[in-house]
């Protein structure tokens, strides 16, 4: 395949991959956000949300489509529920404290994946995707004739691949107007400003809290269900996706969506670019040193305003 | 004074009539929760006494370990020589991320330490010719000698475990007692307010962090001469965890409470896996319950309600 | 008697954004006395002092400590050259009993054996009347003995220049006597710079008084001077005698 064409098919899989980063990547921004605390068991919902499409896919066989679609509804929904409640019972009762909260999340972290490894066992599980046909892409040359199109072989993605890119647009869009538009997202901006004065305005900040921690894992999980079908669910695949958001979150600005949504993209995007530059240990290596070096010389983010 | 002094001495004590008398199996263990209690207790002076919660201290754990084990392996030295480039290693580790670590605060801190050591974790695989990556590779029985003596003998291991848990439990109590150990607990405690008083804040920080990062270090070397292993699992997450949880459970900013805690986690382990083998899933269980209901952990509770005097 | 000027500014300013909390002081302190610095809420007391002390940086402006310009120089290493500062809103180790407290402020500054921080400290403590409370829990006194722990921390630091941030707030007559008392006994070997609400205390204990309004000096001179000055009247004396 000539250069043009293979940077067209690395951009669409770039893409999906920066999809689902977005998605894990935002849920764990909000919650920084909004709670200003770290939720070191993200990656754990995530991983939850592909093991539940899978037992939801599973359980109610018949189509793959129905099946799938289900899931996308069901296992977002018992994740956030799940996430609410363990901030309902844990993190609500050590007051939010930023650092007890790092080390009571790493406790669930544990507690979620051995207890997936119990029940679900340490294999990985397939999702049929719910369609996926093959859609050759065309690429322009010029000629003697002028523009011409033609179709390289190879070039090629699938329908359930853009469909991943455009539900992660969808979600994106949905997310925005919540926070722009809506009175809960008045709500939890005037929270994210200030906790204490928000409560004085009658805000029910506690319940605020449990609905943005399972906002943020359900957006985890959703992105966990859309790549179950390119990429099979395993107890362990939450470490991966928690990492990646780590390092999203803080080079976008701690907190900021904005911030998040570019890094995810870029990210996303560069992965796979760079894992064709260096073996994936020296990326990840120098991907690992950066974030550490942007909070160490940049604590807003490489984005966000420089520290005063 | 006189009664922690007693105390300290008193748990040495025991610990060499327990050499005596335990049957086989807990024996062996002992001599292993003495080391994993001395990488306690080195992560306990940075974040019991002076309050920095690092998510890392695998790294430096790590430093010591490969430091010996590499010095053995590629530069023929005996183990005395090299655990002193293992001491090197993480004391030299321990500066140049002191020093960028410490430009951060709280939250921030705890995710550079955490990103650093996932750093050293990705070095030791991307350099697996040498290191064997997640295989590691085992210091064979044959260098394992010190003064003519089998490290790899039980009674020996025993003793040298605990030579090097007295030293670091008996430096911790002098430390914690001194001019110095005093200005990291006020750090701990208010850290505007020490500097008001003339105190260079900063470098107290960095010295606690080089101090805490050799001691782990030391713990690393430690482990890898009387056990024999060197591996990369000792520089994942989970080893950044383990002495964060034995501090809490025993009692952060207590000498004697990463030994109290090393001891109890290790036989909750141990009886859990008779049951199952997601034994991670107790360490998340009470590091849950520890956050939530005892923060001050088992000593402190001791130290709160009964003995003001702990140190 | 020719006064040695132990600390000078000149033309130091803070601005927090848009807001001129200081703004051009240049202000003159010699050794031995004791100066009030007054004014209304938000004058800009706090943020002046906080200056000489280094716990915030200057906007502008020269800063010099004994001659020498300290501008520059961070926090710890000023108050090492002989400063100390005690908070106006109460900052102590509350963890630590009241004896650790003070000993930490001791054991910066001094030389010579353990023995000799212990007298120390417990001179320190005995002066303003703490020493039966030595092995309390600081968090766990009364306000009132927390400000008089947070001066005993300042005169355990052994300072050439005793920073006070209204002191006396919290305390009971009886104890602002004592005090008073007190401040005359440090004055013999100290300069002391205090901030102060109170004008009683004010006008009993100042030698001279610099009265600060919207972050610039607008009067200084003795007690009775001040007590007769018109700016003063309107900014600042004026609410509290009509
Ligand atoms: N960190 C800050 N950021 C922004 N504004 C500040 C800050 N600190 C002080 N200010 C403002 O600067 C001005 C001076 O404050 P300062 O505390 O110095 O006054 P003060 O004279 O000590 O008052 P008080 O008698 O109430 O203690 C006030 O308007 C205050 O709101
Ligand atoms: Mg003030």
């Amino acid at each position: 395949m000539e250069f043009g064409p293979h940077l067209l098919l690395a951009t669409l899989e770039g893409l999906v991959q920066a999809s689902v980063l977005t998605l894990t990547a935002l849920g764990l921004s909000l919650v920084f956000g909004v709670m200003r605390v770290v939720n070191v068991a993200h990656g754990e919902f995530y991983m939850l949300g592909a093991v539940l499409a899978w037992f939801v896919t599973s359980m109610i066989g018949g189509s793959a489509a129905i099946g799938f679609m289900a899931a996308l509804i069901i296992a977002p929904l018992l994740v956030g529920l799940l996430a609410a409640l363990a901030d309902w019972l844990v993190l609500r009762r050590i007051d939010y404290d930023p650092e007890r909260t790092i080390v009571a999340t790493i406790g669930l972290l544990y507690i979620i994946q051995q207890v997936t490894l119990m029940t679900y066992g340490p294999d990985a599980h397939p999702v049929a995707p719910p369609f996926n046909t093959r859609l050759a892409l065309p690429w322009f040359e010029f000629t003697d004739g002028g523009l011409s199109m033609y179709w390289p072989w190879g070039l090629s993605t699938t329908s359930y691949k853009l469909f991943v890119i455009a539900a992660a647009i969808v979600t994106l869009l949905a997310l925005w107007m919540l926070m722009a538009k809506s009175k809960l997202g008045l709500i939890l901006r005037a929270t994210q400003l200030d906790g204490e004065t928000a409560q004085a305005f009658g805000i029910p900040v506690e319940k605020v809290y449990a609905l943005v921690f399972g906002m943020g894992a359900a957006l985890a999980a959703l992105g966990a269900v859309l790549v179950v079908p390119i990429q099979q669910a395993h107890y362990l695949m939450g470490d991966d996706p928690l990492l990646l958001s780590f390092i999203v979150v803080i080079i976008g600005g701690l907190g900021s969506l904005r911030g998040t949504v570019v890094a995810a993209i870029l990210i996303g995007m560069s992965d796979g670019i760079i894992s064709v530059f260096f073996t994936p240990t020296l990326a990840k290596i120098l991907a690992t040193l950066l974030v550490a070096m942007v909070l160490v010389y940049r604590p807003n983010g490489l984005f966000g305003a420089k520290p005063a | 004074m006189r009664k922690s002094i007693a105390l300290h001495l008193g748990l040495i004590a025991l610990l060499i009539v327990l050499q005596f008398v335990l049957p086989a199996y807990h024996h062996g263990n002992m001599a292993r929760i003495m080391v994993m209690a001395t990488y306690a207790m080195g992560y306990n002076i940075m974040f019991g006494y002076t309050g920095l919660l690092s998510l890392g201290h695998a790294m430096f754990f790590a430093a010591g370990l490969y430091g010996m084990g590499l010095s053995v392996q590629f530069l023929g030295m005996g183990v005395g020589p090299a655990f002193g480039m293992g001491l090197f290693a993480s004391l030299t580790l321990s500066l140049v991320v002191g020093l960028l670590a410490l430009r951060t605060l709280g939250v921030a801190f705890m995710i550079v330490t955490l990103m650093f050591s996932q750093t050293i974790f990705l070095v030791i695989l991307y350099f697996n010719p040498y290191t064997r990556g997640d295989e590691g590779f085992v210091i064979q029985q044959s260098v394992r000698h010190i003064f003519g003596l089998d490290l790899s003998d039980p009674t020996i291991r025993y003793f040298a475990a605990l030579v090097l848990f007295s030293t670091v439990l008996i430096g911790t109590l002098k430390l914690v007692q001194s001019n110095i150990g005093r200005v990291f607990i006020a750090i701990r405690e208010n850290e505007p307010r020490a500097k008001m008083l003339g105190y260079d804040t900063w470098r107290h920080k960095l010295l606690s962090v080089v101090l805490s990062g050799t001691v782990s270090g030391a713990a690393g070397a430690s482990y890898g001469i009387l056990f024999g292993y060197v591996g990369a699992s000792f520089a994942q997450v989970p080893y950044s965890i383990f002495p964060l949880l034995w501090v809490l459970l025993g009692g952060a900013g207590t000498v004697i409470g990463p030994f109290i805690g090393t001891l109890f986690m290790f036989y909750l382990i141990d009886l859990s896996s008779t049951v199952t083998d997601a034994y991670m899933l107790v360490v998340g269980v009470v590091l849950v319950l520890l956050t939530m209901f005892a923060r001050n952990g088992l000593i402190g509770i001791v130290r709160e309600r009964w003995a003001k005097w702990l140190p | 008697m020719a006064a040695v000027t132990l600390l000078s500014t000149r033309a130091v300013s803070k601005t927090y954004g848009g807001l001129k909390a200081v703004q051009n002081v240049d202000f003159i302190l010699p050794k031995g006395e004791i100066r009030a610095l007054i004014g209304p809420n938000g004058a800009g007391k706090t943020t002046f002092v906080s200056m000489l002390c280094g716990r915030i940086p200057v906007t502008s402006g020269v800063i010099e400590f004994e001659g020498t310009d300290v501008t520059a120089l961070p926090d710890h290493k000023r108050i090492s050259l002989g400063i100390a500062y005690t908070f106006q809103i109460t900052s102590i180790f509350a963890n630590l009993t009241v004896y650790e407290n003070v000993a930490l402020a001791v054991q910066r500054h001094h030389v010579g054996s353990d023995k000799n921080l212990k007298i120390q400290t417990k001179i320190a403590l005995a002066r303003v009347g703490l020493h039966p409370f030595s092995d309390q829990t600081a968090g766990d006194l009364a306000y009132g003995h927390q400000r008089l722990l947070e001066i005993a921390m300042g005169l355990g630091q052994t300072p050439k220049l005793l920073i006070l941030d209204e002191p006396t707030q919290g305390l009971s007559d009886g104890e602002i006597d004592a005090f008073k008392t007190l401040i005359r006994d440090v004055a013999q070997t100290t300069t002391v710079l205090l901030i102060e609400h109170n004008i009683d205390v004010v006008m009993s204990l100042a030698d001279q008084i610099t009265v600060l309004n919207f972050g610039e000096i607008i009067a200084e001179g003795t007690p009775a001077q001040i007590h007769a000055n018109a700016a003063v009247q309107t900014a600042y004396l004026g609410g509290d005698d009509a």
